[in-house]
C-alpha cells in the first residue's frame, strides 16, 4: 500500500519553542490514524502543517504525493479539514455554507446541488438546509463541517478534535457518522482518516495510533499492539501517602510507578503474586488495590509518565 | 485558472452577510442623515458660506465620502472577525489562489460601500442639488474608485490584524483622523501646515474633492480645491498600491 501522507523529520518552533521536534510518520490509504496527545503536545502544529495552513522549519511532508511546501494548492485539492473549533459562517444557511464550500473547489452549479443533497441527508440535516446555522446545537454543527469536509471527496479528510466540547450523547452521535461515512466512502474513494485526539476511547477506535508528547512521536502502532507492548498487568494503588509509597515501591521492588490524580499506577509481571508481597513490604498503608490488563490510558502512561487527563483540561480520560 | 467561482461566491457571502445584518443596515443608513440633518443644520447657523451653497450642501459629499469609509473600513473588519472565528481557515484551505479571496473582499466591499454611497444620493435633490445622467455616471465611476481605495487600504491593515480589539484600536487613529482631514466637513487649504501634509496622502480628502467637482460646481470657495485629473490619479495609484500590497501579504502570511 501507498503512503498517502509522509512526514520525514518534522520540524517547527515558535518564538524558540520546540512545538514539533523531529516527528516521522506514515499513514497508509484508507486507513483510519490517530494522533493521540494531550494538548499542546504538537498535534494542531502537526495538521496544520499538513494542511498547508503552516510552513515547517524542516522535514519532508507529502500529501497524496504532493509536497506540502512546494505544491500547497494540489494538496489542498486532496484534502477535507473539521477543524477543532467551529468555522461555519453563523450567519449564513446550512446549504449556503456548503455552497460557499462546492464553489471554492471549484465545482459547477449541478454537481453542488447533487452533492450538497447527498451529504446533507447522509448527516440527517436535509430538514435543517436552510436554517441559520448560529440556531444549529454544537452537535449538528459539526455533523454539518464533516459534511462539508467531504463534498468535494478528499482523499484524507483530517479531523482535529471531532468531538471537542461536545456532550457524550452529541460525541456519540457524530462518532455513529464517523463510522458510517468511513464505510461509505471506502468503499467508493478509498479516503484515509487522520485524526488527532485526546480522548483514549476514541484513539481507540483507529486502525493505528501514533502517541505524541512535547512534540516527539513516542510510540506508534495498532491500539492491540499498543497494549501488547505493555508486558505484564497494571495495578493501580491508593495508599494513605502516595509519594510515600512509591518511594518505597522503587526501592523494595526496583518497580516505578506513574503518580495520577487517582494515586499509583505500576506496571509489573504477575500481579497476582504481586499484590500479597506488596501488602508484606509495604509500611504505608493501602486503601485500594485494583489490576487489570493495560488499556490506552496505562499505554500513555507507562510511556510519558503522565495521565492524559492531567492536561487534557476537562478531566476526561478513557474508560 | 483564475478561480472566477470563488469570487463570486466571496462576494455573494459577503452580500448575504450584510443584508441579514438587519441592526448594520438601520445604521448604515440612519448615520449619514443624522450628520447631514444635526451637523449640517448646527453648524450651518454658525458658518457663513458662500457660492450659492449651503452648509448643509456643503457637506453632502463629505457625507457620501463618510458613509464609504465606514463601510469600507466595516468590510474589512469581516476579515478580521473570520480570522478570530474560524471561517478564514476554510477559505485558505480551499484550492484557490490567495489572491482569489482578496479579489473577492476587495470587490464585495467596494460595491458594499458604492451602493450605501448611492443610496444616498437620493437626498440631493431634497438639498437642492440636482443630478442628471452624466452627474451620477461620474459619481458611481468615482465613488466604486473611492471605495476600492479604502477597502484595500483597510484589508492591508486587516491582514497584519489578528484580533478584533487591535484592529479597532488602529483604526479609530485612521478612520477618523481622515474622516476630519477630507475636507468633508470643511475646506482643508484653510489647515495649518502640519495638518495640510496628511491630507496629501489621504485618499478620502482627495475622494471627497472629487466629488465636489460633480456635486457643487462653480460653489467659490466651498468647492473643490484639487484639480479633477489629479484626485483621479491619486486614487487610481493609490488604489493600486494597496490591491497589489494586500494581495502581496495575504499570498504571505501563514
Amino acid at each position: 500500500m501507498n503512503p498517502v501522507i509522509e512526514v520525514k523529520d518534522l520540524h517547527k518552533s515558535y518564538n524558540g519553542v520546540k512545538a514539533v521536534d523531529g516527528v516521522s510518520f506514515e499513514v497508509a490509504e484508507g486507513e483510519t490514524f490517530g494522533f493521540l496527545g494531550p494538548n499542546g503536545a504538537g498535534k494542531t502544529t502537526t495538521i496544520n502543517i499538513l494542511c498547508t495552513l503552516l510552513n515547517s522549519d524542516s522535514g519532508a511532508v507529502f500529501v497524496n504525493g504532493h509536497d506540502c511546501a512546494k505544491e500547497p494548492s494540489k494538496v489542498r485539492s486532496s484534502i477535507g479539514l473539521v477543524f477543532q473549533d467551529v468555522t461555519l459562517d453563523n450567519e449564513l444557511t446550512a446549504y449556503e455554507n456548503l455552497k460557499f464550500h462546492c464553489y471554492m473547489y471549484n465545482m459547477d452549479y449541478r454537481l453542488a446541488q447533487t452533492r450538497i443533497a447527498q451529504m446533507l441527508s447522509v448527516v440527517g440535516l436535509t430538514e435543517r438546509r436552510d436554517e441559520i446555522v448560529r440556531k444549529f446545537s454544537g452537535g449538528m454543527k459539526r455533523r454539518l463541517e464533516i459534511a462539508r469536509g467531504l463534498l468535494h471527496r478528499p482523499k484524507v479528510l483530517f479531523l482535529d478534535e471531532p468531538t471537542l466540547g461536545l456532550d457524550p450523547q452529541a460525541r456519540a452521535g457524530v462518532w455513529e457518522f464517523i463510522n458510517g461515512i468511513k464505510k461509505g466512502i471506502k468503499k467508493d474513494a478509498g479516503s484515509t482518516v487522520f485524526m488527532t485526539t485526546h480522548y483514549m476511547d476514541e484513539a481507540e477506535a483507529c486502525d493505528r495510533i501514533a502517541i505524541i508528547d512535547n512534540g516527539r512521536v513516542i510510540a506508534c502502532d495498532t491500539p492491540a499492539g499498543l497494549k501488547r507492548s505493555l508486558k505484564g498487568d497494571t495495578v493501580h494503588l491508593k495508599t494513605s501517602d502516595d509519594a510515600r509509597a512509591r518511594e518505597e515501591i522503587e526501592r523494595e521492588f526496583g518497580i516505578k510507578s506513574a503518580m495520577v490524580e487517582s494515586g499509583l499506577v505500576l506496571l509489573v509481571d504477575g500481579g497476582d503474586k504481586f499484590i500479597p508481597r506488596l501488602f508484606e513490604r509495604l509500611t504505608t498503608s493501602i486503601s485500594s488495590v485494583n489490576m487489570k490488563k493495560p488499556s490506552l490510558d496505562e499505554v500513555f502512561i507507562h510511556l510519558t509518565g503522565k495521565e492524559i487527563r492531567d492536561y487534557g483540561g476537562n478531566g476526561r480520560g478513557g474508560h | 485558472m483564475f478561480s472566477y467561482k470563488a469570487v463570486y461566491v466571496i462576494v455573494l457571502r459577503e452580500f448575504k452577510r450584510f443584508f441579514r445584518q438587519k441592526g448594520r443596515l438601520v445604521v448604515t443608513a440612519a448615520r449619514p442623515l443624522l450628520w447631514l440633518l444635526i451637523v449640517g443644520s448646527g453648524f450651518g447657523r454658525l458658518v457663513q458660506t458662500g457660492g450659492g451653497v449651503n452648509y448643509m450642501q456643503f457637506i453632502l459629499p463629505g457625507i457620501v465620502g463618510m458613509t464609504i469609509l465606514f463601510s469600507s473600513i466595516f468590510s474589512t473588519m469581516s476579515v478580521v472577525w473570520d480570522r478570530e472565528f474560524g471561517f478564514l481557515r476554510e477559505m485558505l484551505v480551499a484550492p484557490v489562489p490567495r489572491v482569489a479571496i482578496v479579489a473577492g473582499e476587495i470587490l464585495s466591499g467596494s460595491m458594499l460601500s458604492l451602493f450605501q454611497g448611492a443610496m444616498l444620493l437620493i437626498v440631493a435633490p431634497f438639498l437642492d442639488i440636482s443630478i442628471g445622467y452624466s452627474e451620477l455616471a461620474a459619481m458611481i465611476f468615482l465613488m466604486l474608485l473611492v471605495s476600492i481605495s479604502i477597502t484595500a487600504f483597510g484589508l492591508f491593515v486587516a491582514s497584519f490584524m489578528t484580533s478584533l480589539e487591535g484592529f479597532n484600536v488602529i483604526m479609530n487613529f485612521i478612520v477618523l483622523p481622515m474622516f476630519f482631514l477630507s475636507g468633508a466637513l470643511y475646506p482643508v487649504s484653510g489647515l495649518p501646515l502640519p495638518l495640510k501634509v496628511l491630507t496629501f496622502i489621504n485618499p478620502l480628502c482627495f475622494g471627497v474633492d472629487s466629488f465636489k467637482h460633480v456635486l457643487l460646481p462653480g460653489a467659490g470657495r466651498l468647492s473643490a480645491e484639487f484639480p479633477l485629473v489629479v484626485d483621479v490619479a491619486f486614487l487610481a495609484v493609490f488604489a493600486a498600491i494597496f490591491v497589489f500590497s494586500s494581495a502581496y501579504v495575504f499570498e504571505r502570511r501563514k
